[in-house]
């Protein structure tokens, strides 16, 4: 589905990540786990499209088409999905007329119907239940006056709606109670289908104990240090970072 | 036009103005405006080296010629054209006037409750009310600039609405001023006269607005009386041609305990001024001036608001937002005065900008004058672009940018239309607001 080859990017001329190399199929969820600043976020922020960061060299193909060629809102409507780390406030902007926006933005790319109101308010409901949503906050200009947890159930519940193919989770699982963190592993847990595939990126090993990765990734210094099963992260729990930083990083990178 | 030229062809248009007045010029009202011409003549139109207009050129109003309007005409005027520019059919009692003239055949007023007049200024003159001529320039004066000036010298029509002391209007007036141009340029001069009698209830919709594009000048004068315990809810649309020239002057005095609320959205015109004041007068007042410009292409907007606390224990909030787009160019002075003695005064002032291109500018300038010391006085200012970390956001759940940058910038200017008091005519704006958002652009018309 994803094919990451030797991806450099940066900001502002500073390289950030210096050689990525991942593979992601269908059906499979893939943790990027790391220390602060080793380029997490970026990666997530590259594979979305941010436009303050700088592809310098590599490639990504997704689904078969060069997904750096792609502008934000196409890829979004190709089945991409990240989830924000800092999900962002629109004073103005309800909730509900912001993602039947998105729907049908991404349902008339499929060649698909657009949903009435009503079709779409039935759909709000049924995906309510599932990251235990309140209408009320539905109602609200997208995220402005939430809580932590309320903008990333928000983001979880706009996962559930728009049902994309990749999923990318930037620290989902920061800040958040156990009662939200399960919330969101269930939601996470709810689109894991043979044909979709998920992209973890997250601080902390415990988010992990509810959503069972299928593949675990280091990332250190803008590159993936180490790659392995769950247990990887049980190790990193146990012993930190810094045994994978003196095994040393590939030569030539 | 050179100077003299152009206040000679005013006196000229005024010699014509006069003689179709059939007589009446033997009335004293007829002295106050050959009074105001002859201000006009002397002083002319204010220009940049006056510190009120110091960002405001009028120099191509005076470049162009502009003659008066001596008989109603209703053509090209239809229930179409009043609906584009925001007048629903149904709820509010309506005055229409083209080009400075009352329309009989496009107003109406049944069901008026008892209590409430809405009448033509010329029927009242012609009646020589004692009441409306003692009232008439008692906010705003004759000598005030050029522009006041011209429209006391040329005053004839209007309308003049009288809501009795205690009477609740439940249902708004609506005044809609249409102008429709011709190739020979024109000149109206509307002008309003609101009393709010004691406890009494009024909402009131002001429009300005032309029947297709063209060059005219439209020159307003509205005076608002609130007597104790009022209650005036104030919506205005100004939505002229963007080649017309659209100056108005608003003055409001509030009695004790009165509440004055206003939104004012400018959208068109080659140069749109409009001056606000609001005088608190009595204790316990609370006044609310609310704005939202839109403007693109060479637009000029200004808004000149002052609201002076004259008394103790008033409150007044002000919001005026701006989109500019293209080489737009928009004006904010917002005063406030806090006289000696007006203590317990609660003042809060903001002006927010977007500009929507590089070539868009914005002078924005509160000033605050406060004379008595147990006052709170905020004001704040913010210019600046689409958020875009908050596009990013809108654009990553695949929504395309040019609707994503429609959406923000509708949200900005969301935050004035939502306080319209108005439901139809909310509505309605809500939609033409969204029909000039095109593709990240501001469209001049929709």
């Amino acid at each position: 589905m994803l094919t990451v080859r030797n991806l450099h990017a940066g900001i502002d001329g500073n390289e950030i990540l210096r050689g990525i190399d991942l593979e992601v199929n269908a059906g499979e969820v893939h943790a990027i786990m790391g220390p602060n600043g080793s380029g997490k976020s970026t990666l997530a922020g590259v594979l979305a499209g941010r436009p303050e960061y700088q592809v310098s060299a590599g490639e990504v193909t997704y689904e078969g088409k060069n997904l750096l060629d792609l502008a934000p809102e196409e890829r979004a409507r190709e089945g991409l999905f990240l989830a924000f780390q800092y999900p962002v406030e629109i004073p103005g902007v309800s909730n509900t007329y912001f993602l039947k926006a998105a729907l049908n933005a991404i349902r008339k790319h499929r060649g698909e119907e657009e949903l009435d109101a009503m079709e779409f308010l039935a759909l709000m409901k049924k995906k309510m239940g599932l990251v235990e949503m309140d209408q009320d906050l539905l109602n609200r200009p997208v995220n402005e006056g939430f809580s932590g947890g309320e903008k990333k159930r928000n983001e979880i519940f706009q996962m559930a709606v728009l049902d994309p193919k990749l999923a990318v989770l930037d620290e989902t699982d920061s800040g958040l109670d156990i009662d939200a963190l399960r919330i969101v592993a269930a939601g996470v847990n709810k689109l894991r289908r043979p044909e979709n595939a998920v992209i973890l990126v997250t601080h902390y090993q415990r988010l992990l104990n509810y959503i069972i990765p299928d593949f675990v990734h280091v990332l250190i210094d803008g590159r993936i240090a180490k790659s392995g099963g769950k247990e990887l992260a049980l190790a990193l729990e146990e012993r930190g970072y810094d045994w994978i930083k003196e095994q040393g990083l590939p030569v030539g990178a | 036009m050179e100077d003299q030229q152009y206040r000679g062809s005013y006196i000229a248009g005024f010699e014509l103005f006069e003689k179709s007045l059939n007589g009446e010029s033997a009335s004293p009202l007829h002295a106050v405006r050959r009074e105001a011409i002859a201000r006009f003549a002397s002083v002319g139109f204010p220009t940049v080296r006056h510190e009120e207009w110091r960002f405001t050129n009028v120099a191509p109003i005076a470049r162009t010629a502009f003659a008066p309007v001596l008989r109603y005409d209703g053509a090209g005027v239809t229930r179409q054209v009043l609906n584009r520019v925001g007048s629903a059919d149904g709820d509010p009692f309506m005055v229409v006037f083209v080009n400075g003239f009352w329309s009989e055949e496009f107003s109406r007023s049944a069901g008026l409750p008892a209590g409430v007049r809405i009448e033509s200024l010329a029927s009242a003159l012609a009646r020589r009310d004692e009441v409306v001529l003692s009232r008439l320039g008692s906010l705003v004066a004759a000598g005030e600039n050029g522009f006041t000036a011209l429209n006391t010298a040329f005053l004839r029509e209007g309308a003049v609405i009288t809501v009795e002391d205690r009477v609740i209007l439940e249902r708004p007036i609506q005044v809609v001023f249409l102008s429709r141009p011709s190739a020979e340029p024109h000149a109206s001069y509307p002008r309003v006269l609101v009393t709010a009698g004691r406890e009494s209830r009024l909402s009131l919709i002001e429009t300005y607005a032309s029947v297709s594009e063209g060059v005219y000048f439209d020159d307003a004068v509205t005076e608002v009386v609130l007597g104790e315990g009022a209650v005036v809810e104030h919506d205005r649309l100004q939505i002229e041609s963007t080649q017309a020239f659209h100056i108005a002057t608003m003055a409001v005095r509030q009695e004790r305990g009165s509440n004055f609320s206003s939104n004012a959205v400018s959208l068109g015109g080659a140069i749109a001024r409009n001056t606000v004041t609001a005088v608190l007068a009595g204790e316990g007042c609370e006044c609310t001036l609310n704005g939202l410009t839109l403007a693109a292409g060479t637009q000029l907007i200004d808004n000149h608001t002052v609201i002076d606390h004259a008394a103790p224990h008033c409150t007044s909030h002000e919001l005026y937002k701006s989109i500019l787009d293209g080489k737009s160019r928009g004006v904010f002075n917002g005063k406030i005065f806090v006289r000696a003695g007006a203590q317990k005064t609660d003042a809060k002032q903001t002006n927010k900008t977007i500009l929507l291109s590089a070539d868009a500018t914005i002078n924005t300038k509160p000033q605050l004058e406060i004379f008595a010391d147990d006052v709170k006085c905020t004001h704040g200012a913010t210019v600046g672009q689409l958020n875009e970390e908050q596009l990013f956001y809108l654009r990553a759940r695949g929504i395309g940018e040019e609707e994503a940058r429609d959406m923000l910038t509708f949200a900005f200017a969301a935050d004035v239309v939502s306080r319209i008091h108005a439901a139809p005519f909310r509505d309605q704006l809500d939609r033409l607001l969204r029909a000039r958002l095109q593709a990240g652009r501001i469209a001049t018309e929709s």
